[in-house]
């Protein structure tokens, strides 16, 4: 008999975690569950479910197989305890923070966040009594300056957006946990193939599935997830998250840090968050997600080796003022990203996601006939998805941020995102290239 | 080490559980656990010697007036899964080692290594620092429906229903 479990690789569990054959069918490829409800065997049964006694799904808005197979996939890559699929990344984000987190409450955040966060924590929160600090995050020491005796989290993002930042992990999770709090981590951009925040120190991860995960650019969904580490009882702790120990309010009164111990968070996410709030993943959202998961790691493979050829591309063109692109080893990032990104043919895979600006006379103008200029690459919102996608920030994704919110998140007027796909490297030059020409011939 | 071939292979040979220390108030894990198990087929046993009857099932003031009382029905206990502070387990253990169970269960957050040799020593499997719940829902099926990380990759058809 093996002494221990076997370790299965990240490609295998991209492929296999949470998908074992259906019991009843046999099915291999993980079926649709697109039901709302789940017949009880009897009342005995329903009140066990309710009560959480027994494991079993009641309605697809608090559970569904197809979704929990998503769910378990992306604990497995994350190398994480237990996650929650919400219907959006914004809703992951805001049942991640909610379930820990109430009016009356602080939240320090790194200013550098994705401007949709930013929109969140600093006003739809606010409106909520819900107070963030944001600071920048070149600088850990600034989030230990900005935490108060009601602070309850600290958030950042692996790879800011789009600022491409790199965040250091272990150096903010060692402050957050001197006082018992834990760190939030989006790592939408760089993906679990290419960094595990909970490797250094993260206690909470949250993704928007909608990006890398899924890859096809088709399907909304976002996942929360939980390393299991995180003690709420701990002595600074439990003063802080008295909720996570004491009888539930909002469900009959169950002790889900004592009941469920290491995923106790995540099941008080899903009961008392995901269910009330109503932000359920449909379970044909999941699939598809799956679908794409299934060769993340093939994908973030080329989507760096792109980006990388891209960022040298234009850091050498004459029309291309500056190249942002943390796996240039000139960048200000590039030590971190070595240290917290998985290498990719000996570099830190850094993702897709670079930002540079034009050399003319009038950038912004400049910028925007070259978005207008580009033959296949997609002008368009998203990140993440396998064609290449190039966007003009400030004047669209961060319009919503006035100049000096601008300023903070590092977008420049003249800044230009790529979101770098995974179409054949030769093609995207070209079109960058004619489109980098035209936009300041014309 | 308690490996998943190692933990599935105990929850099949072990049906009978004197559970120490379960609760009769519902909300508490102890019963969570026990009525979990009941519910999967398994023969739950208490041992609280301040309670008559929990889960429909007699209780009995310790490990060993449990063991007495099931052999006059031609019964054993074949695991002693224990809800007690890890400093209470050594006599806990040395009556499971009397009564010849085959597993000494300690829960989440019971360790007690001094016990869990000696229980080693006298042939019993020991699992220490689990949820003969969470373990059972991980292995055969269950937990994974709560988003948990089971780490069972296979492809395999599941030989059992779990409900």
């Amino acid at each position: 008999m093996a002494e221990q479990d076997h370790d299965y690789g990240f490609g295998t569990r991209a492929i296999h975690a949470g998908a074992v054959p259906d019991p009843v069918t046999g099915a291999r490829a993980t079926p649709i569950h697109q039901t709302t409800s789940f017949v009880f065997d009897s009342a005995e049964h329903a009140a066990s479910l309710f009560n959480l006694q027994t494991f079993g799904n009641v309605y697809s808005r608090i559970s569904n197989p197809t979704v929990a197979v998503l769910e378990e996939r992306v604990a497995s890559l994350e190398g994480g305890r237990a996650a929650l699929a919400c219907a959006t990344g914004m809703a992951a984000q805001m049942t991640a923070i909610l379930a820990i987190v109430k009016a009356g409450d602080h939240l320090v955040a790194a200013s550098t966040l994705y401007g949709g966060t930013v929109g969140q924590l600093g006003i739809g929160f606010a409106r909520l009594g819900i107070a963030t600090t944001f600071v920048d995050p070149e600088d850990p020491e600034n989030f230990r300056r900005a935490i108060r005796p009601d602070t309850r989290a600290v958030y950042g993002e692996t790879l800011g957006n789009p600022l491409v930042n790199v965040f250091d992990i272990e150096a903010v999770a060692r402050i957050a946990h001197e006082h018992g709090l834990p760190l939030i981590i989006d790592n939408t951009v760089a993906s679990p193939y290419l960094c595990n925040p909970f490797a250094f120190g993260a206690d909470i991860v949250v993704h928007s599935a909608t990006k890398y995960l899924g890859g096809h650019g088709t399907t909304m969904a976002g996942v929360l997830v939980e390393s299991g580490k995180f003690d709420w009882g701990s002595g600074l702790a439990r003063e802080k998250f008295p909720e996570m120990l004491e009888p539930s309010r909002a469900y009959h009164g169950v002790k889900f840090y004592e009941t469920f111990g290491d995923f106790g968070y995540t099941m008080k996410a899903r009961m008392e968050v995901n269910r009330t709030f109503g932000g359920a993943l449909s379970p044909l959202n999941a699939w598809l997600i799956l679908q794409g998961i299934e060769t993340l790691h093939l994908r973030m493979q080329a989507h760096c080796r792109n980006a990388l050829r891209v960022a040298e591309f234009l850091g050498d063109h004459p029309l291309v003022a500056w190249v942002n692109y943390p796996g240039l080893e000139r960048s200000p990032h590039y030590a971190l990203a070595k240290k917290q990104f998985r290498a990719i043919d000996g570099q830190p895979g850094a993702s897709g996601i670079l930002t540079f600006g034009i050399r003319a006379a009038d950038a912004v103008k400049a910028g925007e006939r070259f978005i207008d200029a580009c033959e296949f690459l997609s002008h368009l919102a998203n990140i993440g998805d396998a064609k290449t996608l190039v966007i003009h920030p400030a004047s669209t994704t961060h319009r919503q941020l006035d100049e000096e919110e601008l300023a903070r998140a590092g977008v420049r007027p003249d800044m230009i995102r790529l979101s770098v796909g995974i179409e054949d490297v030769e093609d995207i030059l070209w079109d960058l290239d004619q489109a980098l020409r035209s936009a300041v011939s014309g | 080490m308690s490996t998943i071939h190692e933990l599935r292979r105990i929850l099949a040979t072990c049906r009978t559980l004197a559970v120490v220390g379960l609760s009769p108030q519902w909300h508490r894990p102890s019963f969570f656990a026990a009525k979990y198990m009941q519910e999967h087929g398994y023969r739950i046993v208490p041992v609280n010697p301040v309670a008559e009857q929990i889960l429909g099932e007699r209780s009995y003031p310790s490990v060993t007036a449990a063991a007495q009382a099931l052999a006059q029905q031609g019964q054993k206990i074949d695991m002693v899964d224990c809800f007690r502070r890890s400093a209470d387990i050594p006599p806990i253990a040395d009556e499971a080692i009397a009564i010849g169970a085959k597993c000494l269960w300690l829960q989440i957050g019971v360790v007690n290594e001094e016990a869990a040799a000696k229980a080693r020593a006298a042939g019993l499997d020991v699992v220490m620092d689990r949820c003969v719940k969470i373990e059972h829902a991980r292995l055969f099926g269950g937990l994974n429906w709560a988003g948990v990380n089971t780490k069972v990759i296979s492809a395999r058809r599941p030989q059992q229903l779990f409900y």
